[in-house]
């Protein structure tokens, strides 16, 4: 946790969510804390709840049980996984934008070096340029809490380096607290203050060195994740040939001494 | 006579001129069956204004209004589909309407085909106050909400987390769309009022590179429509709103025709 006395405000805090739809139980016993300038990434499989928890800190669901407090008048940002423009409404990145303010496009479009993409249709732009337009659309807010739901979801690997480069930047300029969902553990690594391991409940958070040791996480994403997370915090490599891939819950895909599995 | 056609007219204008952005919201919302739902019901509301002896248009308002503010209230409260709910309300306002139609028709002299199809020599001056008070209500909060309007359409979540206070917008649009298929029964009918929404809307979106145009052509192309399709019923003697959809359905058909080309 950052200790710098800049990052010490406190941004949200979760105490005790839970959430339910349908009799079904989707989140339990939630809680969590995050300060200024402090990046918290949250992973898990699929269904694990990730989408609902950032839903129910942008207060779009409003847990069954617990309490979400937020400091006074924060502005927060979401990116959401993707926005599909209906068919027969015709809309151009600059429109697109400025649904939510007409102030500072030009700004945030070259933040995102999309520029260029100004009178693009919506519909005609590529999945990495509509995530850039989705992160400028956030930034239209300025915000102080800056939420990202995969947000390199779809990309190739170097569009993917260039997003997080980007967001690194813009979390360094803006000082903004980030809750962000994400798989790739290169990113996790080596921006992250705080992994939090969700799988209807916090199964494990922490630095991602402590939780890539974590016999739950190790578990939950097999051993090979495991392991990857691990080799970039070591900077050595020990990597073994595993062929598992990542799998909710199902044991490591061969028979390593710690892969513990309850 | 010609005043007949000059109120007509009038009443017609004012409509059309709603209809572009209103369509519009309705084509990319997908909320067509919802319009039919409020134009099948609104004959629930005709009979029970003849019941009450209410102001009939009074009435349909009031009806249509209840049963959008019913069909939010179910949408919440039941895991039926958006749909199925929509062709319950649709279909049994319709038969109640109907029914009560025809027990209380003997006494009204109201005829049902008038009702389906719109009556242009029914309109009388109360009738063209009553669609400009509303139309100019509607036209009101269109414009100042517009921008949130289709923010909402684009992505409702990111709308709310932006502070777009959706629900409350939703149904707003929801109730203005009920009032308008209300006012514009006695033009259209009951059967085509959905189409004079959809169609202007949907042919201008085939001509547009924003929202914003999207809007004000449909509107045009509405008022087009009414303009040509009032006149050629009163030359050739044919069904008002018959006329004025058919005029719609060929605009929209040329604009089709012609962007495919270009294409």
């Amino acid at each position: 946790m950052n200790t710098d006395p800049n990052h010490s405000v406190e941004l949200l805090r979760l105490e005790q969510v839970a959430l339910q739809r349908g009799g079904q139980v989707l989140l339990q016993d939630i809680t969590l804390h995050l300060h200024a300038g402090e990046i918290i990434t949250i992973i898990g499989p699929n269904g694990a709840g990730k989408t609902s928890l950032l839903k129910i800190i942008l207060g779009l669901y409003q847990p069954d049980s617990g309490t979400v407090s937020k400091r006074k008048g924060l502005r927060q940002a979401w990116m959401p996984q993707r926005v599909v423009v209906p068919t027969g409404l015709p809309m151009d990145v600059a429109r697109f934008l400025s649904l939510a303010s007409n102030d500072r496009i030009d700004a945030v479009l070259a933040d995102c070096a999309i520029a260029h993409l100004k009178h693009s249709s919506m519909n005609a732009i590529s999945g990495g340029e509509m995530q850039r337009v989705l992160l400028a659309r956030a930034l239209l807010q300025e915000p102080e809490l800056l939420l990202l739901d995969e947000p390199a979801q779809g990309l190739d690997l170097p569009g993917q380096d260039d997003l997080y480069r980007l967001i690194a930047d813009i979390r360094s300029r803006l000082q903004c607290g980030v809750i962000m969902v994400s798989h790739d553990l290169h990113w996790v690594m080596a921006q992250t203050d705080n992994v939090l391991c969700l799988n209807q409940h916090i199964c494990c958070h922490g630095h991602p060195k402590i939780v890539s040791t974590h016999p739950q996480f190790v578990s939950m994403f097999g051993e090979r994740h495991a392991q990857t997370l691990a080799l970039y915090q070591h900077q050595h490599n020990h990597s073994h040939d595993l062929h598992g891939d990542i799998t909710a819950g199902a044991p490591a895909p061969d028979g390593h001494e710690h892969c513990s599995h309850d | 006579m010609i005043d007949l056609l000059l109120y007509a007219l009038l009443a017609g204008l004012l409509l059309a001129a709603v209809c572009g952005p209103l369509g519009a919201l309705i084509v990319w919302q997908r909320l067509a069956y919802y319009g039919d739902t409020l134009a099948h019901s609104a004959l629930l509301g005709v009979a029970l204004g003849l019941l009450l002896n209410l102001p009939v248009q009074l009435a349909v308002m009031i009806s249509s209004a209840a049963i959008a503010l019913l069909l939010l209230q179910l949408r919440k409260r039941t895991e039926l589909g958006s749909d199925a709910l929509l062709g319950m309300l649709s279909h049994s306002s319709l038969a109640i309407g109907l029914l009560a139609l025809a027990l209380g028709q003997a006494s009204s002299g109201l005829s049902i085909e008038s009702l389906l199809f719109g009556d242009l020599l029914a309109i009388l001056p109360a009738d063209v106050i009553t669609i400009a008070v509303v139309t100019t209500l509607v036209a009101a909060f269109l414009l100042r909400y517009w921008n949130q309007l289709v923010s909402i359409t684009t992505n409702a979540d990111l709308a709310a987390v932006e502070g777009v206070a959706v629900a409350k917008l939703q149904t707003t649009l929801m109730l203005a769309i009920a009032l308008v298929i209300a006012i514009s029964i006695k033009i259209v009918g009951v059967l085509l009022i959905t189409a004079l929404l959809i169609i202007p809307a949907a042919a201008a979106s085939q001509i547009a590179r924003s929202p914003e145009q999207v809007a004000v052509r449909g509107s045009l192309l509405a008022m087009l429509s009414v303009v040509v399709g009032l006149a050629t019923s009163w030359i050739i003697d044919t069904p008002a709103g018959a006329t004025i959809v058919s005029v719609a359905a060929a605009l929209f058909l040329s604009l089709f025709l012609l962007s495919a080309q270009k294409r």
